[in-house]
């Protein structure tokens, strides 16, 4: 089947966000400057999150933005500040000789196989369309009554155990970039 | 008709290999966590579309847990990273060989 038998806007966002995620993903892999890398990463969140909004994620496209780009990305760039914006990597250079050659013929070898496997299952599922007639996409409504519920009855234990794994995680890594202080009683003993 | 869920599930294994490549080539730390995060989002793009396919809000709700749990890891990592930057004035790994036997 020829894209042509899809529908043009259905196509038309796919393209934008395969746009975004594309180009922003090599940009990550090959600028020299960190922080255009970040800007980069942030271009293939936003066309993540479009290819959420075209499967009815909505809320999940508006997380998307709001932690990936709107927090994640904003800690990269505050410790790429914090440690100096000039330090470039030398992307030319190779330290292990075929390195490049290797991890390529890995990741092809890999998502190759990952692809052709799913071509071989009919795509696991069976199911030839993202959507059907009549379902959330096509009446504007998203699902975040549905998320909300699952979130909040099936997986509440997770939910709660994500509180912890926050508070852990806050904790160690003020730990971790805290500066030791010297005290005066070291000091004079030393 | 809606674009096949094919097409999302080919552009989320494109992204995951672009960021495994960058993962095992780059050696920037802060570039290497970076990469984590677009394998991150491809498996979240791919947990969505499957999500949407099979009618089964779980996928989504795991999504949701991805995003938590990547958040948590990014805020310990850049803080290992700044711990090492102290130490060494340099993020990247070549140079970390103390445990090289």
């Amino acid at each position: 089947m020829t894209a042509a038998a899809y529908a043009v806007p259905s196509v038309l966002i796919f393209l934008t966000s395969a746009g975004l995620i594309l180009v922003g993903a090599i940009g990550v892999i090959s600028v020299k400057n960190p922080v255009h890398a970040a800007l980069s990463l942030i271009m293939t969140l936003f066309g993540v999150a479009v290819a959420f909004v075209a499967q009815s994620a909505d809320f999940l496209a508006a997380v998307q933005i709001i932690v990936y780009a709107g927090a994640i990305v904003v800690l990269f760039l505050f410790v790429i500040m914090f440690l100096g914006v000039d330090r470039r990597e030398h992307v030319t250079v190779e330290p292990l000789v075929g390195q490049r050659a290797f991890a390529g013929a890995g990741v092809f070898l890999t998502t190759g196989g990952l692809v052709a496997l799913m071509a071989k299952s009919h795509w696991v599922s069976g199911a030839m369309s993202v959507s059907s007639p009549g379902a959330p996409i096509a009446t504007g409504q998203g699902n975040v009554r549905e998320l909300g519920t699952a979130v909040f009855t099936t997986y509440l234990f997770a939910f709660e155990a994500t509180a912890a794994l926050l508070i852990i995680a806050v904790v160690g890594a003020v730990l971790l970039a805290r500066r030791e202080r010297v005290t005066p009683v070291e000091e004079d003993a030393a | 008709m809606s674009v096949p869920a094919a097409w999302y599930l080919v552009l989320a294994a494109a992204l995951f290999g672009i960021g495994a490549f960058g993962l095992l080539t780059r050696r920037s730390a802060l570039i290497m966590f970076m990469c984590i995060e677009l394998m991150l989002n491809a498996v979240n793009l791919t947990f969505v579309t499957f999500s949407r396919t099979l009618s089964d809000i779980s996928g989504q709700a795991i999504v949701f847990f991805v995003m938590v749990v990547a958040a948590a890891e990014v805020t310990v990592g850049l803080g290992i990273v700044v711990a090492v930057f102290r130490r060494r004035s340099s993020t990247s790994v070549d140079e970390l060989s103390e445990l090289k036997g």
